[in-house]
């Protein structure tokens, strides 16, 4: 078969454009077989960006590494087993006033109450909004809700829990005094509060999940007479399953690092303290502590004034942290691995 | 000066030399003062060719399905997207024994037409549609959408499998709504008769339980097959199965549609029109909406009644 060639053109070629020679062009190296773009051969500015975006990559990869150096050798030089097993006592001698057990089972406490209360309706929120999401308008005003609740800031969230909490009808939350007066501070309220915090990240994870989910593997669902039920129900959710756990993981991490609606909602008491009689329920309608608020109190800032507990508090804290974040790299890569998005994203 | 005609020598002696051992390919050198080579106009023949040799693909032609019972009727059917006409005013017949092939350039319907078969366009929420399609004589809408789409099935142009396992992709199609019973075990002849059916069971039968995702293209492709097989549909509709595949693949699902005619009625959309040549037994040629020509594959290849049929199939626009 003939190769067809571009006719040669019979205008006489171009003078070269006289483009100004940059001073540093490197002469062609003798040695050396293949040439790579050299950076002298950029324009100043274009150089001085790009030794800015080195700069600031290693900036923050410094302070990142600072942080967990610090708090790293100040939690080991402070963090014994015992603390960890042990109650807090309030007691002027530091010596005696025991270590943070209470505060570590209430961060792991809330943490759970926020993240169940928060997950279930972020993934309904998020599964109405991109599979029916009909009325438009409606479906935008919710939209503009959780946009809201993200940015709103957390003792604001924290204040506005505390006015909604003290309400009679509220009162099987928390504890309610003689003159009928509820309280409005325990793991419930503060755990119901925190799920807003939560909410937002697992809601976002999940639609954007969803909305990755090409059409026609809802069409191949449909087409085999299943019912849109049918198919949320077997096909899209186990399909935006690591994308849940990643806004989970996200939004835990969130709760844990939380102090302000702890501070307000969760009362300062050091020990869990239970209100009530029925077992277990009375520890969720007690108020208690967690390691944010126990850092906050025993640093140089707060009451207790016990910085060395401070830093063995906020070296836990800052694992369990990382661990989370650490679990959303692993759930997002095996997600990868399995799920839709590896082999269907770039299709469509 | 190169000698022009150093490079035009008759090459065969330089690959082998004289004791036989094989050197290395000759390097083409570059003449300079040769005329250029020009890009010929197309002859007759290269145009014969580009669409396809039809005697090779008549010879890879299987015989002719048998014309079974009419199972579908389309009659003085419309599909409208707004304003737009996407199908205008069609009626078909679609047998069992026989494949119905639609061909015709981009935005001509054909898919529109296909996905309105199993009620699918009723999922567009500008579609509208007019005139009367009826299913064993009748009329699909007094059908319940997800039973009438259990007996109209679907095979997509994309292969897409569920984010599950190779068994579970086909017993899915298998259960109840949105129930996991019947149990697996119960399950699991039917779906290795289904997969079987596509021609897939002995490629996967060690590895049921591993994600479906992870088998080639054209093992997906077969899989969707096979998950539209298990709930044994009358009718089986194919829009472009084998426009994401390897020739080798297109091979194998070609040989299957064949294969699965004598059971269902099968409609396939495709732009390939070897491919239509190969595996229809009846042509319909749908351009901007209308169906121009219906008839069997020879005629409408060999013979066609309209002048666009005749541009299209020649080649004359795409």
């Amino acid at each position: 078969m003939a190769t067809p060639t571009r006719p040669r053109s019979s205008a006489t070629p171009l003078p070269p454009l006289p483009l100004p020679r940059t001073p540093g062009t490197p002469k062609a190296p003798k040695k050396k077989k293949r040439v790579n773009e050299s950076i002298r051969t950029w324009r100043l500015t274009d150089r001085i960006g790009y030794v800015l975006m080195w700069a600031a990559g290693l900036t923050l990869c410094a302070i990142g590494i600072g942080i967990l150096a610090f708090m790293a050798f100040k939690g080991v030089q402070y963090l014994r087993p015992d603390l960890i097993f042990s109650h807090p006592t309030v007691e002027p001698d530091q010596s005696k006033s025991g270590g943070f057990l209470d505060p570590l089972l209430g961060t792991i406490l809330i943490t759970l109450i926020g993240i169940l209360i928060a997950t279930p309706i972020a993934i309904a929120a998020a599964t109405w909004i991109v599979e029916f999401g009909r009325p438009t308008w409606l479906a935008r005003l919710i939209d503009s809700g959780i946009e809201i609740i993200a940015g709103t800031p957390d003792i604001v969230i924290a204040l506005f829990g505390l006015v909604l909490f003290q309400q009679g009808i509220f009162g099987w939350m928390s504890f309610t005094a003689a003159g009928g007066a509820v309280f409005g501070r325990s793991f419930l309220t503060a755990g119901a509060m925190m799920s807003l915090i939560a909410l937002p990240m697992v809601f976002a994870a999940t639609r954007e999940g969803l909305q990755a989910i090409p059409a026609h593997v809802r069409e191949a669902s449909y087409a085999l007479g299943k019912t849109k039920a049918a198919t949320i129900r077997r096909v899209l959710l186990p399909s935006v399953k690591a994308n849940i756990s990643t806004g989970a993981a996200l939004g835990m991490g969130r709760i844990a690092g939380d102090t302000a609606i702890i501070v307000v909602l969760l009362g300062a008491s050091l020990r869990l303290d239970p209100e009530g009689s029925i077992p277990f329920l009375r520890v969720l309608q007690g108020t208690g502590a967690t390691l944010t608020s126990y850092v906050y109190n025993n640093s140089p800032a707060g009451e207790g004034n016990a910085p060395q507990k401070a830093y063995a508090a906020a070296f836990v804290l800052l694992l369990i942290v990382l661990g989370l974040n650490f679990a959303v790299d692993l759930i997002a890569r095996s997600g990868k691995k399995s799920g839709l998005e590896t082999s269907r994203l770039g299709a469509r | 000066m190169i000698d022009p005609h150093e490079s035009t020598t008759d090459r065969s002696d330089l690959h082998v030399s004289q004791n036989g051992d094989a050197l290395p390919p000759p390097i083409r050198r570059i003449a300079l003062d040769r005329q250029p080579t020009v890009a010929l106009p197309p002859s007759q023949d290269s145009v014969a060719l580009a669409n396809g040799d039809r005697s090779l693909a008549a010879a890879a032609r299987p015989t002719r399905g048998i014309a079974g019972p009419e199972r579908m009727s389309i009659s003085g059917l419309s599909v409208f997207y707004g304003d737009n006409e996407a199908v205008k005013n069609v009626s078909l017949p679609i047998r069992q024994g026989e494949v119905l092939a639609l061909i015709g350039p981009s935005g001509c319907g054909k898919t529109t037409l296909l996905r309105t078969l199993n009620r699918l366009t009723e999922l567009t929420a500008s579609a509208r549609r007019e005139g009367l399609i009826t299913l064993d004589g009748a009329d699909i809408d007094s059908l319940e959408v997800t039973e009438h789409r259990r007996r109209v099935s679907m095979v997509f142009q994309q292969p897409n499998p569920f984010p599950m396992s190779v068994f579970d992709n086909v017993a899915y199609a298998l259960r109840e709504q949105g129930s996991k019973r019947p149990k697996k075990s119960a399950l699991e002849p039917y779906v290795i008769d289904a997969l079987q059916r596509a021609g897939l069971y002995d490629e996967v039968a060690d590895n049921l339980d591993h994600p479906a995702l992870r088998l080639s293209g054209g093992q997906q492709q077969r899989l969707c097959i096979a998950r539209a097989l298990a709930a044994r549909p009358e009718v089986l509709l194919m829009d472009e199965p084998c426009s994401a595949l390897d020739p080798k693949s297109t091979n194998v699902i070609e040989e299957l549609i064949t294969e699965l005619r004598t059971d269902l009625a099968i409609v396939i959309v495709t732009h390939n029109l070897q491919q239509a040549y190969r595996v229809g037994d009846h042509v319909a040629f749908m351009y901007l909406g209308d169906l121009v020509e219906y008839g069997p594959t020879d005629q409408v290849f060999d013979n066609p009644s309209a002048d666009r049929t005749r541009d299209y199939i020649g080649g004359a626009f795409g």
